[in-house]
């Protein structure tokens, strides 16, 4: 009787210890968030109060070796590029979400699934290399210059960001109840009058934020941005010219920034941050709002 | 009307596999006639003027294989914990939260962070160490949530058999819920593998890029992707950077496959 007591206590405190370590290893990722903030937000903090945020981001000249630091033509640099790449991205990644979801024959849907998925796999650096054998020579001939320019790497991120657009909107139009198409379609509407009036308007939250997190990812990317914009820290007059990014400018200076300028990057790592969490929590206000309605 | 707008949509589609197409024939046509066994297994010589890539293969492999011994069992723990301990309450949501953060926080954040916290205050060093670790993080999102997928395809019945036999709750999750989520979990933890192999903001500023042969996790040491950086950026060589791109082109090709072979199982396993 004792021993099948004491067995029984025994196998109550291992299932007692198992549940919380798994409770402990469940809380790394938010240990991990914590750590991120604290440590960004420490380095880059003094920088930040010394000459203020409003400051930082309105100066307009990113001269770190005479320790001053305006974020405007990095700002205005990471916009530039973002926005050219969603002007490429989203039609073609909508459009393309739409053709996978709604008209693609079943063989066209294998050949296409595959392909996005190595789109998606495909490093970054892999990316920029291809921007500048291919690209940059080819924006050079076509509109002249450098060819280093944030056209140039505008583009290379359009590609990029597909694979987040195209995956976000098919789920969300696969996912708009079988009836909304079938009365359109029972009212005498045409299957393209059916897409156009009924699915992607029903669909319309997913693929806002399959948008915004396409966007997240243009702003946050690095390498491919560094080997093919030009980084060079002045306020662009035209999408033609050399531009560097906020991402960009921390990735080629940290090697040799010491001191202040080294405490600046992670400042512009401040900023940065800032922005992503802004972009991703509307993103994800956007994707709970087509939960809550369906 | 419909006529044009469809023909439209199938442009893009077109469009969109025309641009991997693109990448992908224009890197190895120039790249894969140079991928050979001495190429794949010789050290580079004068930077990477000559010679091979071995050291760099190495270092992915290092950082892989330690990033994934630190995050896997972290991630599929994480997973069990949401799927199976817990009710969803502010604990989860905070949780859910936090992972979902991890996920869009860009890489060269993540480099910042390891930087920071482990090259400088742990005092680790540019180090395979200081790597993993930092890809450890990035890497824990996608394992817990495909973890997560895949535990909870397991249906509850199998739970309630294992339990009416007598089992404790652990013993039913060791021996029956984890055993018949495994291909899902395993599908993950192949496109991990993918993921930390292709990554490089975060590796460059926390392994460095010494350009040895890494033996101890606590030595600097440059990944393919950071080489292939180094090759393209400072103008080295342009034939070996476009071998080193096509050997990552190739791998994670191989990567994803594995992974489509496994999903292809889990989901005729599921039709049954």
């Amino acid at each position: 009787m004792e021993v099948q007591e004491r067995r029984a206590r025994a196998v109550k405190l291992k299932e007692h210890v198992i549940a919380n370590l798994l409770l402990t290893v469940a809380c790394v990722a938010v240990a991990g968030v914590i750590l991120i903030i604290f440590f960004v937000f420490r380095e880059g903090w003094p920088v930040l109060m010394k000459y203020g945020p409003f400051h930082l981001a309105s100066g307009k000249e990113w001269l770190p070796t005479s320790n001053y630091f305006g974020l405007l033509p990095l700002i205005v640099g990471s916009a530039y590029v973002t926005l050219t790449a969603l002007v490429f991205g989203v039609p073609l990644g909508v459009g393309c979400a739409v053709f996978m979801a709604e008209i693609a024959p079943p063989w066209m849907n294998q050949v296409v699934r595959p392909a996005i998925n190595l789109l998606a796999g495909i490093p970054s650096v892999v990316y920029g290399f291809f921007g500048l054998v291919i690209l940059v020579p080819a924006v050079r001939g076509i509109f002249g210059g450098v060819g280093l320019s944030l056209l140039t790497g505008g583009i290379i991120l359009a590609i990029m960001i597909l694979p987040t657009i195209i995956s976000i909107s098919e789920d969300s139009l696969r996912a708009v109840p079988k009836d909304y198409k079938e009365a359109s379609l029972a009212l005498g509407a045409t299957h393209w009058q059916t897409i156009y009036r009924v699915l992607v308007p029903a669909a319309r939250s997913g693929i806002t934020a399959g948008v915004i997190l396409g966007m997240g990812r243009a702003i946050g990317e690095t390498m491919a941005v560094i080997m093919i914009t030009g980084n060079t820290p002045l306020i662009p007059k035209s999408i033609l010219e050399p531009g560097a990014t906020l991402t960009g400018t921390i990735g080629m200076e940290w090697a040799y920034a010491s001191g202040e300028h080294a405490q600046a990057l992670f400042t512009v790592g401040i900023f940065l941050f800032i922005l992503i969490i802004i972009i991703n929590s509307t993103a994800l206000w956007f994707s709970q709002r087509k939960v809550n309605r369906s | 009307m419909q006529r044009a707008a469809f023909i439209l949509l199938w442009c893009t589609a077109v469009v969109t596999i025309g641009c991997l197409v693109l990448i992908v024939v224009f890197i190895l046509r120039k790249g894969f006639p140079s991928i050979n066994w001495e190429f794949l297994t010789a050290f580079p010589k004068n930077m990477g003027r000559e010679g091979g890539i071995f050291p760099t293969i190495v270092a992915s492999l290092y950082l892989t294989i330690v990033s994934l011994i630190i995050a896997a069992p972290i991630g599929v723990g994480a997973a069990i914990y949401l799927t199976e301990y817990t009710r969803e309450g502010w604990l989860t949501r905070v949780i859910r939260f936090a992972t979902e953060t991890l996920a869009g926080v860009p890489s060269i954040i993540f480099g910042l962070f390891g930087f920071a916290f482990l090259v400088t205050f742990m005092h680790l060093g540019f180090s395979i160490l200081s790597g993993a670790i930092t890809l450890a993080l990035m890497l824990l999102p996608t394992i817990i949530r495909t973890s997560e997928e895949a535990i909870k395809t397991v249906p509850a019945s199998y739970r309630e058999g294992s339990l009416a036999l007598g089992a404790t709750q652990w013993t039913t999750i060791a021996k029956v819920v984890i055993p018949a989520a495994l291909p899902g979990i395993v599908t993950g933890l192949v496109l991990s593998v993918g993921r930390a192999i292709g990554e490089t903001a975060a590796v460059w500023l926390t392994v460095g890029g010494a350009l040895r042969l890494p033996f101890s996790v606590m030595d600097s040491a440059r990944p393919m992707t950071l080489h292939l950086y180094t090759l393209a950026a400072e103008g080295l060589s342009l034939p070996r950077a476009y071998a080193t791109a096509s050997v990552l082109i190739i791998t994670i090709w191989i990567i994803n496959s594995v992974a489509d072979i496994l999903m292809y199982r889990v989901m005729s396993r599921l039709r049954g």
